[in-house]
């Protein structure tokens, strides 16, 4: 019953959108689209979560009058452990999503996005449960394709266009790469259909040519290192809560992939998880150190989507190099981890873009120079972004410490085996430390700098949080506190998706004797009544003497102003000049030298080096190539009839 | 159950000693008298008599700083194994939430200097999350190491690896080596911060909290000494990582040992001159070079 629940939510959010496409614009077409979205999320929610508390397998199909495919779907509990975040941030980010993005202030583009966001979440739900290639990718590029109708919703911006531009042409070789990871799939197996690979072709080249083009294509949509370019403008493109859906689940589809795959090759050869290892360390590290040195607020959570990836690919790498070592309690450990950091980066990831939205909206820019103090205005958005950055930090108690807990587990289950082997788990915990610190560095930054201190431009006006706003933010972050406190409570349904991600030997051991999550959780609650108690502590002291007000000290210096203030860029300077090896940071405007100085203007940037130190050059060199063999079109029908003749006789001398 | 009493009575009063440790055994070098042992005391329960002024603007945030800052240290320590006394509460991976809890306090701690709109507090704030990401590997890598030398996850079983100093005696003394730096450089003593400066640009832990007052600042102080009580355990245990076999005097040695680590604190910081700030960054990553060597020692 589970099935046709997620495929009935699936259709209703993409048939949601359509009659708002033919009424004229306004609060009907808007009512029905969100109610389509929300409902059809609620009816596949329910599906999804059935059969991750349950984990029956429930299999469809039907004929598809088109050589080598079928409508086969199946719904078993990997698949449900990615559609509970899709459908759960998809009803939110709806609900969201029609007030930030109305009619009023979008009257071409509002219906259009509607549309488009209900066909992402029915398009993102039929590539989770597709069990046949064709069918795999006739979603997927639905999917592709209306995010890129998304990504350019707001379609008099410039940048926005460049961004979807960037993303289209990065998401078609992407599924050019899948098209030959079918293909080369079809010619190993015989069929279209997902089924396991024979035992032994994945150690030979046509098996490593697999691995390869699925990490291509999957990795590119994923955003791993180095194939994540597309990923930061158009994440900073896309209205607010449509990243949040992007972000949260759709560059999940990759990892979603990448684990699919593997769960067909009966035996991985070691390498591929060391590949996914050091992949995900660099996109870890990289990522949040690229993030550290952005000042637009949404490019910098979109370089967090690069380092969580990181984190899940490096859980993806420990339980693959674990199924090859033999190891199936390895493979466990980092599989969980790997599933459990996919449903937290989509719960906390969708609610910081929630709050980004609104802190954009009212601040009229995405830079964090120019903003500060909004938690006088936007209270509840500052203390849900707060509960958020705390979650994507990795810090207890919330969510995001449980998994990455499990992840480092994993690592360090391997590290403390013998063997030089293991030194490469050895060195992956370390790393994974690394991320941590410079995430919690990055989201003190973050936080700091929107919602405290004083405002740096303009002083933002009063504005007023209305519920559509605030509750879809509340429920994520109530989410991430109830995964941080009882993680125990999800640990059954990761022990079964990673038993169908890691098929084959079974461990001895369940997830439970393995890693007491029980144990995390009842850690997380201590923490929280202790903080509670020295709270109450100060709060008595004081009570007893009422605090007074006053200026700031700085330095002794009275009449500090706004602009005094450590902004995000001075902020993140110091790490940012760790990594400037990889960040390149650009920096503009003259030091001052005299006493005295006349006003002067200083700004620095990081842009993103594989953007513009790899892909754009390749572009441009590629551009000059063309136009040098524009020559040889020169109109005149004679002489293509001498190139005709010409290639005609040099294939006769071939022959 | 007399053994997590005595754990915990020991967390709660014996830290603010720490630092009237340090401080005379700075003025026996300084040829002074120094403040009385027992100044850390007085301070506090001066503090928290005191009232105290808010900066304009601050919000809870500002004071979310030194709750944190105290519960998240006393918490860390019941993940800590005192002397041959396991720790209350251990289980595989507990030193990544011991990590981690550390963690939510500097979070806090950096957040509420942000919540002032104070140059200098976001200077400090700065630095310390910046060190901290030079600190952490180090921490971790030592971890490895530890986990390799013993096959345990656990801090409690970890750390006593009393036999490790025959069987592995190099790694451990890297991983000593780097743990002090790390020692010295979380708790933001010389070479890497003079809690006594006074001077704002050259400060990293105490700028962040200059606009403290009252009970709060006491919260600062104290969670500051419990921090510097808790990072010292951890490291005496990897010096002296045996067990005396009577449990009364395994507390008094433990306690002594907490005592002579001040003590080399002061020494440190009577005989080393702060570093410039643009060295500690060299130094810390000298700290995760040598776990790291301590870590690759174990390959076999």
């Amino acid at each position: 019953m589970s099935l046709p629940l997620v495929l009935g939510g699936a259709f209703l959010c993409v048939a949601g959108g359509v009659p708002g496409l033919f009424l004229p614009p306004g609060a009907a077409a808007r009512r029905i689209a969100t109610a389509g979205s929300v409902g059809g999320s609620l009816l596949g929610l329910a599906g999804a979560v059935s059969v991750a508390v349950t984990g029956r397998v429930e299999a469809l199909t039907r004929a598809w009058p088109l050589p080598g495919a079928a409508l086969h779907v199946e719904l078993d509990a990997l698949s449900a452990i990615f559609l509970v975040p899709l459908f759960l941030v998809s009803a939110l980010a709806a609900i969201s999503g029609a007030r930030s993005f109305g009619d009023d202030e979008h009257p071409s583009d509002a219906r259009r996005t509607r549309f488009f966001f209900g066909l992402m979440t029915g398009a993102i739900a039929v590539v989770l449960v597709a069990r046949n290639g064709l069918l795999f990718l006739a979603a997927w590029e639905v999917m592709a394709l209306s995010a890129f109708f998304l990504i350019t919703a707001d379609r008099q911006s410039r940048e926005s266009r460049d961004a979807g531009r960037l993303y289209l042409f990065s998401t078609h070789v992407a599924t050019l790469g899948l098209f030959g990871f079918f293909s080369q799939l079809r010619s190993l197996t015989g069929s279209t259909e997902l089924v396991p690979l024979p035992p032994g072709v994945a150690g030979t080249d046509a098996g490593t040519a697999l691995f390869a083009l699925a990490l291509f294509g999957f990795g590119f949509k994923a955003g791993i290192l180095p194939l994540h370019f597309w990923l930061p403008p158009a994440h900073a493109a896309a209205p607010a809560h449509v990243s949040a859906l992007m972000s949260g689940v759709l560059i999940k589809t990759g990892i979603y992939g990448i684990l699919r795959f593997t769960s067909l090759v009966p035996d991985p050869p070691a390498a591929w998880g060391d590949v996914l290892l050091v992949l995900g360390v660099a996109s870890a590290v990289l990522g949040v150190a690229f993030a550290l040195g952005q000042h637009d607020l949404k490019r910098l959570l979109a370089w967090h989507s690069v380092e969580n990836i990181g984190i899940i690919v490096l859980g993806l790498g420990a339980g693959l190099a674990g199924r090859a070592a033999g190891r199936p309690d390895w493979a466990l450990l980092g599989f969980a981890g790997a599933l459990f950091h996919v449903v937290n980066h989509g719960l906390f990831k969708s609610l910081l873009f929630l709050g980004a939205g609104e802190v954009v909206h009212v601040a009229g820019t995405r830079d964090m120079d120019r903003m500060g103090g909004f938690g006088r205005v936007l209270p509840k958005t500052a203390f849900f972004f707060l509960a958020g950055a705390v979650a994507i930090s990795g810090l207890p108690p919330l969510n995001g410490f449980a998994s990455e807990w499990l992840v480092y587990l994993g690592l360090f289950d391997r590290a403390r085996a013998s063997g030089s082997d293991a030194l490469r788990a050895a060195f992956a915990a370390p790393a994974l430390a690394l991320t941590g610190a410079l995430a919690l560095a990055c989201f003190v930054k973050a936080h700091g700098s929107v919602f405290l201190g004083s405002p740096r431009g303009d002083p933002p006006h009063a504005h007023g949080e209305p519920a559509a706003h605030v509750a879809p933010m509340a429920i994520l972050a109530g989410a991430c506190a109830l995964l941080g406190l009882w993680p125990a409570g999800i640990a059954p349904a990761l022990a079964r998706a990673a038993a169908i991600a890691a098929p084959g030997p079974v461990p001895t051991v369940t997830l439970a004797e393995l890693a007491s999550l029980v144990t995390v959780g009842l850690s997380a609650l201590a923490l929280v009544l202790l903080l509670g108690v020295v709270a109450l502590f100060l709060r008595r002291k004081l009570a007893v003497a009422a605090p007074t007000a006053g200026p700031t000290w700085d330095c002794g210096y009275a009449r500090p102003t706004a602009r005094m203030q450590y902004t995000a860029s001075s902020f993140a300077r110091g790490p940012v000049g760790y990594f400037g090896w990889a960040l390149r940071p650009r920096a503009k405007g003259a030091p001052v030298t005299k006493l005295f100085p006349v006003s002067a203007s200083f700004e620095s940037h990081v842009p993103d080096t594989v953007l513009d130190r790899a892909i754009v050059p390749a572009f441009r060199a590629g551009a000059w190539a063309a136009r040098k063999g524009r020559i040889l079109q020169q109109g005149r029908i004679q002489l293509y009839l001498l190139y005709v003749v010409a290639t005609l006789v040099a294939l006769l001398f071939r022959v | 159950m007399i053994n997590t009493l005595v754990h915990v009575l020991l967390v709660l009063a014996l830290p603010p000693l720490l630092p009237g440790v340090i401080a005379r055994t700075k003025a026996a070098f300084a040829g002074r008298n120094g403040p009385p042992l027992l100044q850390g005391y007085y301070d506090l329960a001066r503090l928290l008599r005191k009232g105290s002024v808010l900066p304009s603007g601050s919000g809870w945030v500002f004071l979310a700083g030194p709750v944190a800052g105290v519960a998240a240290p006393l918490f860390a320590s019941l993940l800590l194994p005192f002397g041959g006394h396991s720790a209350p509460v251990s289980f595989a991976g507990d030193m990544i939430l011991f990590a981690y809890v550390l963690a939510l306090s500097r979070f806090f701690t950096a957040t509420a200097a942000l919540d002032t709109g104070s140059a200098f507090e976001g200077m400090g704030a700065a630095r310390e999350v910046a060190f901290s990401c030079l600190a952490e590997p180090a921490l971790f890598f030592g971890f490895v190491a530890l986990a390799r030398i013993s096959g345990s996850l656990s801090l409690s079983t970890m750390l006593g690896t009393g036999p490790g100093w025959v069987t592995a005696g190099a790694p451990l003394v890297l991983v000593a080596a780097s743990w002090a730096v790390v020692l010295l450089a979380e708790n933001c003593r010389i070479p890497f911060d003079d809690p006594n400066t006074h001077l704002e640009l050259t400060m990293i832990h105490e700028v962040m909290v200059l606009d403290h007052g009252g009970p709060a600042f006491g919260l600062v102080l104290y969670g500051a000494s419990v921090k510097l009580f808790v990072l010292s355990a951890l490291f005496l245990r990897v010096v002296f990582p045996f067990n005396v076999t009577d449990p009364r005097l395994d507390w008094i040695a433990f306690v002594a040992g907490i005592l002579l680590v001040a003590l080399s604190i002061g020494v440190v910081e009577s005989v080393m001159a702060r570093l410039r700030l643009v060295k500690v960054p060299q130094l810390l990553v000298g700290a995760c070079v040598l776990s790291a060597f301590g870590m690759l020692l174990l390959a076999r």
